[in-house]
């Protein structure tokens, strides 16, 4: 009786173990050749992402400042470009950066005697850098993201209160000094949550930059998808890095504002 | 309870009896009235718009002569390449007809129809490339070059395995983006179908490319047994009526004439039917 009991969980161990087997040999889609075209794919959507969301952030501060000037020539410029960047898609955008430069042909405008040759693109130094789509899709996510975080820096800069205006001009601190030490300080902590959301989007908005043959994690998906003809796997398993990403954002926000938003949070 | 009981029920019946109509309709007939083909364009010459919005090109002819001698209609749907088989998966076509190569890979998931058509596949680049006038390009050519590709056809496969790590691949979904890349001088060299990129690049831009290195049809692994139409692997009887429809348009020279008028520019029109 107990060796019949033995012989039967052994047995189930085995079965199990072929089972495992099987699935692992079956598996002709993750193999180190995909498992590195995701990776370069990772490496890409990583880079693209920190780089939009720094040199947006850097734009932001600035153009936030100059979208609450009282001067209408200072503030309607601003007030029209996140109007634009905001009203249209990222992909249009995007589209409008990679393809539509190369279609501006180089002309000569004659002036009397002489004439002044407007080059194309291609003729200039810029196509060092517009030629690979890196360059172009950097650009249009960073015009996307700093318009949107200009508008949020605005709405933060907005909301300061004035007593604390009041208290600061009290002390006798100009503008600028009161912009360095109590509006940008207080409206920076304030628009945190905020902002948070904004680098949770640039990442998932980050997925579109396959469609200019930029491979990134969502190019990795789409290539081994088109390859092994294999939706769920290829691209269930980018969600899942998708997935991870975005958790580590919102802990790093999360601990960001229990840190620099303690002074907020209720007594009890 | 009673009620979610009822409900339950009653989905189940409609859900069995709608099964049995569907079923019984299929064993009536084997050739679904209209057949509905997925086909990506363009692709010219083998399908393409005119500036009408009409589909047209050698195989949405030959599909509608298929469907003639079918005695069913053709209803013609559009799907990017890279999804085009995970499409007939998902039923949103009953065939695919649309420079599918013939592989084993794809014969896993897929039904093929006898091949229509065998193409071999060219390189094209800009008429002032350095690599204008090559007689091969190898590998030593082609290092640290743009190539560019269709996602996911045998010219990707075969130029990611052979050249991935030398060279870079970028691969576009519609093969208009891919004319626009070369044209703008993004994409050092294209691989594309040799009638395919004689047509769009070559005859379709007044000279500004042309084709170079010897066109390439082997080794099998990559390159196949030329076009097939492909079908879901249950539909063994469909496969078997458009395999009897190609035989009939090849002996009755409606092939010949399709092949004639759409391949007579491109030298490289070899014969196509073994």
């Amino acid at each position: 009786m107990e060796q019949l009991n033995d012989a039967g969980s052994s047995g189930v161990i085995t079965q199990l173990g072929q089972m495992l087997e099987d699935a692992l040999s079956d598996n002709y889609i993750f193999t180190a050749t995909t498992l590195w075209h995701y990776w370069e794919g990772l490496v890409t959507t990583v880079q693209l992402v920190c780089l939009a969301l720094l040199i947006g952030l850097i734009l932001a501060v600035p153009l936030a400042i100059m979208r609450g000037s009282r001067r209408r020539w200072v503030k309607m410029p601003v007030y029209l470009y996140t109007y634009v960047f905001r009203g249209t898609p990222l992909l249009i955008q995007l589209y409008l950066i990679y393809y539509g430069v190369v279609f501006f042909d180089g002309f000569d405008i004659s002036l009397g005697v002489t004439s002044v040759h407007v080059p194309s693109i291609q003729e200039t130094w810029l196509w060092d850098y517009f030629r690979d789509p890196f360059v172009p899709a950097l650009l249009a996510f960073v015009l996307n993201t700093a318009a949107y975080t200009t508008e949020i820096f605005h709405g933060a800069i907005q909301s300061t209160p004035k007593g604390e205006m009041e208290a600061a001009r009290a002390y006798g601190m100009s503008r600028g000094k009161m912009m360095r030490r109590i509006i940008l300080p207080s409206a920076f902590r304030r628009a945190l949550p905020a902002y948070g959301n904004e680098v949770i989007f640039m990442l998932h908005a980050s997925a579109i930059c396959s469609v200019v043959t930029l491979l990134d994690l969502t190019g990795a998906a789409r290539d081994i998808y088109a390859r092994f003809y294999a939706p769920f796997e290829a691209f269930l398993f980018v969600a899942a890095i998708y997935l991870c990403l975005t958790f580590t954002i919102i802990a790093i926000f999360r601990q960001l504002e229990k840190r620099l938003l303690a002074h907020l949070k209720p007594l009890s | 309870m009673k009620q979610f009981a009822t409900r339950a029920l009653l989905g189940l019946t409609l859900g069995l009896s709608t099964f049995a109509i569907t079923t019984s309709a299929a064993q009536a007939a084997d050739v679904p009235d209209p057949l509905r083909l997925g086909i990506d364009v363009p692709y010219a010459p083998f399908g393409y718009k005119l500036p009408s919005g009409e589909l047209t090109g050698f195989e949405i002819e030959l599909g509608n002569a298929i469907c003639a001698q079918l005695a069913t209609h053709c209803e013609w749907t559009e799907q990017d390449f890279d999804g085009i088989i995970p499409g007939l998966m998902a039923r949103k076509y009953d065939v695919i007809m649309s420079a599918l190569t013939i592989n084993p890979e794809r014969e896993r998931q897929v039904l093929f129809s006898e091949p229509y058509f065998t193409p071999p596949s060219g390189w094209f680049v800009k008429a002032d490339s350095p690599l204008a006038g090559a007689d091969t390009l190898d590998a030593e050519a082609l290092a640290g070059k743009v190539i560019g590709v269709q996602r996911g056809n045998l010219q990707d496969h075969y130029v990611t395995d052979l050249y991935g790590r030398t060279a870079e691949v970028r691969r576009y979904t519609k093969l208009d983006d891919l004319v626009l890349d070369m044209d703008s001088g993004r994409v050092d060299v294209a691989f594309l179908d040799l009638p395919v990129g004689q047509d769009t690049l070559v005859n379709a831009n007044d000279g500004n490319f042309v084709n170079t290195g010897s066109a390439i049809s082997e080794p099998k692994k990559y390159f196949g047994d030329g076009f097939g139409i492909a079908m879901k692997k249950r539909d063994r009887d469909l496969k078997k009526a458009i395999d009897g429809a190609l035989e009939a348009l090849k002996a009755d020279g409606t092939l010949k004439r399709l092949n004639d008028k759409y391949f007579a520019s491109a030298a490289t029109a070899s014969d196509n039917h073994q």
